[in-house]
């Protein structure tokens, strides 16, 4: 987990917290909690945040680009999602695991659950679109650095998240992904990555 | 997100959109041209499924709603009503008309925030040449006013969904005859003169509208359809085609044929063998006349433009809707004089069918469910609007990529205009991804 001091105050190269709103397998219900929570927080934020890429409100680079913080809300069911979730892993200062199905993988990892004559309905489905055995959360697979759980997402504590990224100083940032690459090295917890 | 060529031939590209941006949950779109022709055209629906009808079976009828409020977080709550409907339904529970009137004022908060976040959010950038509304120009007097009644229409059936709900998204609130919690009156007094204050905003959204020159309008007519009441009330009515034939809602899944697209995740539907469109276009074009009177006065000048088989128009009826149910809310917090400590009835379970029908949205929900005598549902099926449009997007697509080619249009105006076509149809995608074919014997 990433700890800072609220003190220090800079962001990235123009001032501006980048972040990024990424869905993937969900009802995306946090992409409508944070759409609405732009009604009444946006004039605050638009001076500090730079949606870096954000589909639900502009078209966004196809290419992932280098950003502070990723939201990234839904279960992982496919392999090209999980290629794609790497890849937001590695151009994200900070991963912030949004909503139940990021977190803990649940109500879009229902099939994990499903008894044998359930799976044998779904299994042409699986096989056709080559979707991975088992549903994952996105710890299974990154490193993620905070979560807000709740389904849909829980307001206030992204709210709370939100503000202690923006009062984050960027060097902080790099200090601690290099401490956290560190103690990955030796850690005893697995990684798919 | 384009796959712009290097070196660009206008008779013979590719167009990639592997993510479609502004719309609900994830679509993409390829079209192969050679020699200015359309030689391969593919629209499809890439969520991953989430298998809810399977995920259903075996569990009590009575956890159904909120269970199903989880397909699509745009709009929950119009599955979690309907599923309410299709429950009391099946076990002979008649709703009381203070439940009936909040369900109403519910679901016009879900189609205020909904439809506000469409055309907004997502269509109105492309009449200002925009990305984002976000990057909408506050030094010109226009834009900033559209971009703060971006943010104050849409917190108005965000409340008014709070209120009644508890929740805006999976509200927790209503279940199976009523509400586990009911909203305080005075609450919804307050809200009152802010969803006066929104009236003119919209007023001025529909004269946006309105004057969109986009046309397409598809070559076979298709078969608008929709629930349709005296009241314009999107939970209960009739259901009717625009032939004017009346559908037998219990066996809605009769008429409407499904339609397997090989490489979309979501299957299609065809009406009775025919191309099909529900949504805020077919309910005007069926039911104008059962507007709110005060909307009807407001926006006159535009109600002739109805019937309509322009889809772009699909944008100024979500306005008008947007309208009417404005001004219904108004006149049901006007009459509420309090609202009385009612409890849910108790439920006894038996072997039943009950069919739930409501307008979400963007068009015709539909659920089913069988349920053994112990109260557990034996099988279900969930027919969402995406689903039905989705065999016409992909043919107006074709057909306005066709003319486009005709008129000599670059690869980026036929890109741009195909996503402007695609978000006319309000499609949703977390919705339509999510089912399979159900065989009920």
């Amino acid at each position: 987990m990433f700890h800072c001091s609220t003190a220090d105050k800079i962001k990235s190269m123009n001032n501006k917290l980048r972040i990024g709103w990424f869905s993937f397998t969900c009802c995306e219900d946090s992409t409508i909690i944070f759409t609405e929570l732009l009604n009444t927080h946006w004039k605050n934020w638009k001076n500090s945040i730079e949606f870096a890429h954000a589909k639900v409100l502009k078209k966004s680079p196809e290419i992932i680009p280098e950003m502070d913080v990723a939201f990234v809300e839904g279960a992982i069911t496919g392999d090209k999602q999980e290629e794609k979730l790497n890849n937001i892993r590695q151009k994200a200062k900070i991963l912030v695991a949004i909503g139940s199905c990021a977190v803990v993988g649940s109500p879009s990892n229902q099939r994990n659950f499903f008894n044998r004559s359930q799976l044998e309905e779904i299994k042409p489905i699986l096989e056709r679109f080559k979707y991975k055995e088992k549903v994952l959360k996105l710890s299974e697979i990154v490193k993620v650095d905070d979560v807000v759980p709740g389904c849909p997402m829980n307001e206030q504590v992204f709210l709370q998240i939100m503000d202690k990224y923006l009062n984050t100083n960027p060097l902080s940032f790099r200090e601690n992904e290099a401490t956290e690459k560190s103690s990955e090295e030796t850690s005893d917890v697995p990684k798919r990555k | 997100m384009h796959d712009i060529n290097d070196h660009f031939d206008p008779d013979n590209f590719d167009i990639n959109l592997s993510e479609i941006s502004k719309i609900e949950g994830a679509a993409s779109l390829e079209i192969k041209v050679r020699d200015k022709k359309i030689e391969d055209l593919k629209f499809s629906i890439s969520e991953w499924k989430r298998f809810y009808t399977q995920a259903i079976q075996g569990k009590p009828a009575v956890a159904i709603p909120q269970l199903v409020a989880r397909i699509c977080g745009t709009c929950s709550n119009a599955h979690l009503l309907c599923s309410i409907k299709a429950i009391e339904n099946a076990l002979s529970i008649l709703p009381s008309n203070q439940t009936k009137l909040l369900r109403k004022l519910l679901h016009f908060g879900l189609l205020i925030r909904d439809h506000a976040l469409h055309l907004y959010i997502f269509a109105l950038p492309d009449i200002y040449n925009k990305n984002s509304i976000l990057e909408f120009d506050e030094n010109d007097t226009v834009q900033n006013q559209l971009l703060e009644d971006t943010f104050a229409v849409k917190e108005v059936g965000n409340q008014l969904s709070i209120i009644i709900g508890g929740r805006s998204v999976h509200a927790p609130n209503p279940t199976i005859g009523g509400f586990h919690k009911l909203p305080k009156i005075d609450d919804l007094k307050n809200l009152r003169p802010k969803l006066q204050q929104i009236r003119p905003k919209i007023i001025n959204l529909v004269e946006i509208f309105a004057k969109v020159t986009s046309v397409l309008k598809p070559r076979i007519q298709p078969s608008f359809s929709s629930l349709t009441s005296d009241d314009f009330s999107f939970l209960d009515g009739i259901m009717k085609s625009a032939a004017g034939k009346a559908l037998s809602e219990r066996e809605l899944d009769k008429y409407l044929e499904a339609v397997i697209i090989p490489y979309s995740h979501a299957r299609g539907f065809k009406l009775n063998g025919n191309l099909m469109m529900v949504g805020a276009l077919a309910r005007l074009n069926l039911s104008k006349q059962s507007l709110h009177p005060k909307t009807k006065i407001d926006i006159n000048n535009y109600l002739s433009l109805f019937p309509s088989s322009n889809i772009y128009h699909n944008n100024l009826a979500q306005a008008i809707e947007i309208l009417h149910v404005i001004d219904t809310s108004l006149d049901i917090i006007d009459r509420l004089n309090e609202i009385a400590e009612e409890k849910p009835p108790k439920i006894t379970p038996k072997e039943s069918v009950g069919v739930g029908i409501i307008e979400a949205p963007r068009g015709t929900l539909y659920h089913k469910y069988k349920i053994d005598s112990q109260g557990l549902v034996k099988k279900a099926e969930i027919i969402v609007p995406t689903g039905q449009n989705q065999v016409l997007m992909e043919k107006g697509i074709y057909e306005q990529t066709e003319r486009l080619l005709l008129e000599d249009a670059d690869k980026e105006k036929i890109t741009l205009e195909a996503e402007k076509l695609i978000r006319a149809f309000d499609p949703c995608m977390s919705c339509a991804s999510h089912f399979l074919q159900v065989n009920w014997r």
